[in-house]
């Protein structure tokens, strides 16, 4: 195919530098410089998808990030997909692959053309709501029938090569948009030595002054350009980056900048380079130079492809040397757009006619279009829109002076290209995502940036300035301005370079063009081209009563696709406050939100991503458990053994051999992940008394003691042992989970309420390794490694702690016990952790000692009734809930932290669900954790719930089940028969006994 | 994202440094034993919500782990000043 | 082995803080928390050049001190100790092998030898009075040295504390988010960094190091 509908000359694209495309399985040439959609143009490419309600033919009308229909899938490969692309943002690369996403089987053989016909007549505003409400059940089906028809694109189904990444970056100014302001402002916030930050989303600097035809300093604009980011480029305090859409600007001058590093070069990045970035910007000040887009007007089959904004089309004929088409007309309410029917005409193109829906206009280029022999049409509309797959002509109305309806005869003139221009909308999206309300200007016709509480200047046409002299000027002063406030010496005076000022006669303001039949039987004139929201759908919205601005958009959708109406939302607000007889900020300000544009899920995630998505916490021991086949379960962060399967075993089959050997012989636990807190101070026993339940007075040097903390509503939450180390000195052990939560806790208490007690808590939970070794052969094992360590059980009693030496290493070993076998769990520094485990090993073969997961350690201890904190505990259980009132002091001189709590009278009434043991009826039975107690399985549903399980396996030791669960007053109702009526319609029957199922007296710890 | 300024390290630091703790100058009642039910509700659950200035205890977590006051715009999400524990607000409307 | 900081006597005067020395005097092999990455072979097999360069540095001693800057006894002992004084917010120092970081106003992070942790341990406790903490957690955390001419990039993708010139100077030292877990970050030289780690974390800080450093070459060094 050739390219029919390229310029033979000019344009910024290298036509040696040929490329080719693909486009719907077609393969197309462009220029190197073209982007997707230029190279689609030059191809003559009309149709680039379908719309989402009527499912009519759409085609490219701006050139920039508002374009709402050339939205398209890219990707050569699976793995490469990438939905969602602008194909006026994509640059050519060689081998591009591109596909229409919406239009199905394809956009322009279109099934959906004849459902969509049929179904845009059933679906009016406010469709979602009135139709996909009910049946609820069916809404699956809607939503892969609207997904498929709407164009969203799809999501690749390999994972993505490619590496993303994020950079956070520190400015003194950060300047967003590389135009005249920008670049102006640039200029002066860099010679100030202020550390500069300057992003536009275009391929390359320049913004508007890539396709203009103006000079500065007497120069073409394209050279003052490239004169201005020569200098830019020789200060080592200016980063500058192109391809880079500012899409959030947050809190306190926090920004975020999208970053296409290779998307431009090919298909997936070169080896080694990063595909995308994501700038994490904090500006000290940032320049707000985002310019303006041109606004459509809306009228009568406005959406048949060839319909244009106008200066798209002066993009496309200046930067890329494409006239997408051969008859232009054109319709204005301004002078500015004249220009396009100028470019138009000197690229040899026919301009039909221009028509100016002002009676008079009088104005430097409306003249030069006069003497240039362009017809011009004033006091007139194109109301109507002949074509359907590309424009054949147009109809011309002459209108009244307030553009409010059509007063004459209309006149048919045939041409395939219609560009129009209702003046300029600032971007203001950035200024708004913070909060600030945008600011209705009738001489600008268009909103400006509110106030703000960032530190924040704005230059240019996103101030409303449209004359290119002015721009310069403000971004000047605002660059300087900017480093003056970020605490540098610059001249806000300092002369801007100079552009020559065009006399433009006043612009008139018409969003929505008159036809000849109301608006509701007139040919559909669209507004939001993504969510086919038409002039009349906007009518009807507010004759049904939606008058905020807000409701109107949600009833209609105006606004919600991915182009998030920057086209579009004014034209709508216009209409809508007319229909309201209203203006447009009483009708309501619209707020834009993060992103600006869309952004790739790779750039979200950055290296946040597989391995790397969140940390892996690992044990100095884990290499072995990973060699010894370890399953491991997530505790927090931690990858803890969960089980050690050997060959051929179920999981069940592990954890009874684990348990049993064990409960027989002697087992290992890999516990350092428990939370391990060294205070030390002379006031640690009183500290210790006012945040554990329990007495801490007395405990002496050399023991170990059991504590439970409370919030100050008397609530558990966290356990441990905690030992005394010294008379000052203090090793706190919390759950796993709870570590940091705990050290914080007594943080927050020391710092904020008890200052005064010398006390200092630092955390060495990954300082010590932790290994618990359990099971009746558990002190003969250890005599082995040590020669130092008085094992004998009335010199190393339960419940304490020596110091000594353990195979070798320094080592703490405190007798305590979660199994309760005699059991010692040994601290030694990390470092060491895998030699002195490898050495139990070593002497342990002939006491067979089995390492044993969290799983195993959940059965033993669930075996001896002892809970875990955060599993046995919600929040809403208080240590005599627990039947743990053993653990609660009366008489501490300090009213310690959960005492107060559980005296409410909430706390301490009758019926509350108390923590029991299950026994169940069938031993084999194992009741589903979380299954609900009920006292009688055959009530009528809902059943009366008396608390559920939190806590159940099976023992092998002991041949049956054991359970704890909450029960209703369940401590005075032992041997009460409770049912367990689960979700497949079986109950399972158990009977309230103590939680502790295995040696109530305690002997086996004590041996 | 804000950014604060953390009173002990005496510079900014990004938000996610830190972490909130609710708001700031909730004192524990120094004879808990001796409130009533209504008086230790009030303390462990009540909190002002206020649009505009308030009061917040936050920590530098990822920092220096001190705890530390912020006065704050709630509507703005203005920081107006931080301060110590066991210091008072300049900013309190 | 053993050792309290009131020498144990016949009539046994209390223990107030238990200190012990908690590297084996011989023998028993220890292993860093990037042991099972195996650099030593990674540098040798690995690239030989590239923008950035990495080392552990293991097995160091690793002291945390806690005191009030307003005790003079805990901050001229210190001083004494150390052979430098406690450097102020955000400052580190150092004298010989021993260096000093200030992580909190009452809380500075020591680095000496590893065999030294005891006695230097020791030498503080005897030197400092009044209400002083001094933890040693050696085996709980480690060194990593970072350095090179795209070192100060990788940090940037790694911590959003500014790391600039202008901000970060040779000397300052910074607890901060690092990837998503976190590091004392101390600024060695003009292209060289000094990270410490938590050792439940190294792994993961290894695997992000490796990935953020892959597009300027990272060469591994023992």
């Amino acid at each position: 195919m050739t390219q029919q509908n390229r310029l033979q000359s000019g344009g910024r694209i290298q036509r040696n530098k040929a490329l080719s495309f693909s486009y719907n399985g077609k393969t197309f040439k462009g220029f190197e410089g073209d982007t997707l959609a230029s190279a689609m143009l030059a191809n003559g490419i009309d149709v680039v998808g379908r719309s989402f309600k009527y499912s009519r033919p759409r085609g490219i009308v701006a050139a920039g990030p508002e374009e709402p229909n050339a939205v398209l899938q890219l990707g050569a490969t699976e793995a490469t997909q990438v939905p969602n692309v602008r194909a006026t943002q994509q640059e050519l690369f060689d081998g591009l692959v591109s596909n229409a996403t919406n239009g199905w089987p394809n956009a322009d053989m279109d099934l959906m053309g004849y459902v969509g016909k049929m179904g845009g007549r059933m679906m009016p505003p406010g469709f979602y709501y009135k139709t996909f409400m009910y049946p609820q059940s069916l809404w699956d089906t809607y939503e892969s029938f609207i997904r498929k028809a709407a164009g969203l694109g799809r999501s690749p189904l390999e994972n993505d090569p490619d590496t993303y990444d994020h950079l956070n970056q520190h400015a003194d100014v950060m300047i967003v948009g590389a135009g005249p302001a920008g670049l102006s402002a640039a200029l002066q916030a860099a010679r100030s030595g202020a550390r500069v930050l300057i992003a536009d989303e275009q391929s390359e600097f320049g913004g508007s002054l890539l396709h203009s035809n103006e000079q500065i300093d007497g120069k073409p604009a394209a050279q003052w350009v490239a004169e201005t980011v020569a200098e830019l480029s020789s200060f080592n305090n200016v980063i500058m980056l192109p391809r880079s859409t500012v899409n959030g600007y947050h809190d306190h001058n926090f920004l975020t900048i999208h970053q296409r590093c290779t998307d431009h070069i090919s298909d997936r990045a070169p080896e080694g380079q990063v595909r995308q970035r994501l700038h994490r910007v904090r500006a000290k000040w940032v320049v707000l130079a985002s310019g303006a887009h041109e606004r459509p007007l809306v009228f009568g089959h406005n959406d048949v492809p060839g319909v244009m904004v106008a200066s798209a089309v002066s993009i496309y004929v200046n930067r890329y040397a494409v006239a997408p088409g051969k008859e232009l007309v054109l319709m204005t309410t301004n002078d500015g757009a004249y220009q396009t029917a100028l470019d138009w005409a000197n690229a040899g193109r026919k301009v039909i006619a221009i028509v100016d829906t002002r009676a008079n206009p009088q104005g430097e280029l409306i003249e030069k279009a006069r003497t240039a022999g362009l017809k011009v049409i004033t006091g007139s509309a194109v109301i109507d829109v002949q074509g359907s797959k590309r424009v054949t002509g147009v109809s011309v109305a002459p209108i009244d002076a307030d553009g409010g309806r059509v007063t004459g005869s209309i006149d048919r003139l045939s041409c395939d290209t219609v560009a129009s221009s209702g003046g300029w909308s600032p971007v203001i999206h950035l200024s708004c995502h913070t909060g600030s309300r945008p600011v209705w200007n009738d001489d600008v016709i268009g909103f400006l940036p509110g106030e703000t509480v960032q530190r924040q200047l704005t230059a240019g046409s996103i101030n409303g300035e449209f004359n290119l002299k002015g721009c310069l000027e403000q971004g000047t002063r605002m660059g300087a301005q900017a480093a003056v406030n970020a605490g540098f010496e610059a001249n806000v005076d300092a002369p801007a370079a100079t552009a020559a000022v065009i006399a433009q006669g006043p612009a008139m303001a018409l969003f929505h063009i008159p036809h000849n039949k109301p608006t509701s039987r007139a040919p559909k004139q669209f507004v939001d081209f993504q969510n086919d929201v038409t002039a009349a759908g906007i009518e009807l919205a507010t004759r049904e009563g939606f008058e905020s601005i807000e409701h109107v958009k949600r009833y209609t959708a105006m606004g919600f696709g991915t182009d998030q109406g920057k086209l579009g939302n004014i034209n709508g607000m216009a209409i809508a406050a007319k229909s309201l007889n209203k203006t447009i900020p009483e009708t309501g300000t619209t707020i834009f939100r993060p992103n600006y544009t869309p952004i790739t899920f790779g750039a979200i995630a950055g290296r946040h991503c597989g391995e790397l998505f969140d940390p892996k916490r690992y044990s100095s021991m884990h290499k072995w458990h990973v060699e010894n086949g370890a399953k491991f379960e997530d505790v927090g962060q931690w990858k803890r053994p969960w089980y050690f399967p050997q060959a051929g075993e179920s999981m069940q089959d592990a954890l009874n051999r684990e348990c049993l050997a064990t409960r027989e012989s002697v087992g290992i636990l890999d516990a350092s992940t428990l939370g391990k807190i060294d205070i030390q101070g002379k006031d640690c026993r009183e500290f210790l008394a006012r945040v554990y339940t329990n007495a801490w007075a007395k405990l002496p040097v050399g023991k170990c003691r059991y504590g439970l903390m409370c919030g100050e509503d008397g609530m558990v939450f966290d356990d441990g042992v905690t030992s005394c180390l010294g008379e000052n000195h203090f090793l706190m052990t919390t759950t796993t989970g709870g570590a940091a939560r705990v050290l914080t806790w007594l943080e927050l208490y020391h710092q904020t309420e008890w200052p005064e007690l010398e006390v200092y808590f630092n955390t060495v939970t990954d300082q010590w390794s932790t290994l618990t070794v359990s099971g009746p052969n558990s002190r003969k094992l250890l005599a082995e490694l040590t020669d130092d360590i008085d094992l004998d059980r009335d010199n190393f009693k339960f419940m304490d702690w020596r110091e000594g030496t353990m195979a070798g290493v320094p080592a703490r070993v405190f007798r305590i016990s979660f199994t309760g076998e005699l059991s010692y769990e040994i601290n030694v520094q990390a470092n060491y952790g895998l030699h002195v485990w490898e050495k139990l090993f070593e002497a342990g073969a002939k006491y067979n000692l089995t390492p044993y997961g969290t799983e195993t350690m959940h059965i033993l201890r669930a075996e001896k009734g002892f809970i875990i904190a955060g599993q046995d505990t919600d929040g809403s259980v208080h240590p005599y809930d627990l039947g743990m009132g053993w653990c609660v002091a009366q008489k501490k001189p300090f009213s310690y932290i959960g005492k107060r709590g559980m005296a409410r009278e909430d706390c301490v009434r009758d019926n509350r669900k108390q923590l029991v043991g299950l026994k169940t009826k069938d031993p084999q039975a194992v009741i589903p954790e979380g299954a609900q107690a009920v006292k009688d399985p055959n009530q009528p549903i809902p059943m009366t719930m008396l608390g559920h399980v939190t806590s159940s396996y099976y023992s092998a030791f002991l041949g049956h089940s054991v359970a704890m669960g909450f029960v209703r007053d369940g401590l005075s109702r032992m041997g009460e028969t409770v049912y367990y009526p689960l979700a497949d319609g079986s109950v399972i029957e158990a009977e309230i006994c103590s939680p502790i199922f295995l040696d109530p007296k305690g002997e086996r710890q004590n041996v | 994202m804000f950014d604060i300024y953390c009173p002990h390290c005496q510079e900014h630091r990004e938000e996610e440094e830190f972490h909130a703790s609710g708001e700031a100058h909730i004192a524990r009642p120094l004879d808990p034993d001796n409130c009533t039910d209504k008086e230790w509700a009030e303390y462990i659950y009540f909190r002002k919500n206020p649009r505009g200035i308030h009061h917040e205890l936050w920590v530098h977590a990822a920092g220096c782990r001190k705890f530390f006051n912020i006065t704050r715009d709630t509507q703005t999400y203005e920081i107006k000043e931080t301060y110590k524990v066991g210091q008072q607000p300049t900013v309190t409307e | 082995m053993s050792d309290a900081i009131v020498e144990k006597t016949e009539v046994a005067a209390p223990v107030l803080i238990q200190v012990m020395n908690q590297v084996p005097a011989a023998g028993p092999r220890g292993e860093s928390p990037l042991h099972h990455a195996d650099l030593a072979s990674v540098a040798r097999q690995g690239n030989q050049q590239g923008g950035v360069t990495l080392q552990e540095v293991a097995f160091l001693g690793h002291l945390v001190i806690r005191g009030s800057i307003e005790n003079s006894d805990f901050m001229s002992g210190a001083e004494k100790a150390l052979g430098v004084a406690l450097p102020g917010p955000l400052q580190s120092g150092q004298q010989g092998d021993v260096s000093v970081r200030w992580i909190a106003p009452d809380e500075w992070l020591v680095i000496v030898p590893g065999a030294e942790a005891f006695a230097m341990e020791r030498a503080l406790r005897d030197a400092m009075s009044g209400h002083v903490a001094v933890v040693n957690v050696s085996g709980g955390q480690t060194v990593i040295n970072l350095s090179g001419a795209n070192a100060r990039e990788v940090l940037m993708k790694s911590t959003g504390y500014d790391v600039h010139d202008n901000n970060f100077p040779v000397g300052k030292v910074v607890t901060t988010t690092f990837a998503k877990s976190q590091a004392v970050i101390r600024r060695t030289g003009e292209q060289s960094w000094e990270l410490v780690i938590r050792r439940s974390f190294a792994d993961y800080l290894w695997l992000w190091l490796q990935d953020a450093s892959k597009e300027f070459g990272l060469v591994v060094r023992t």
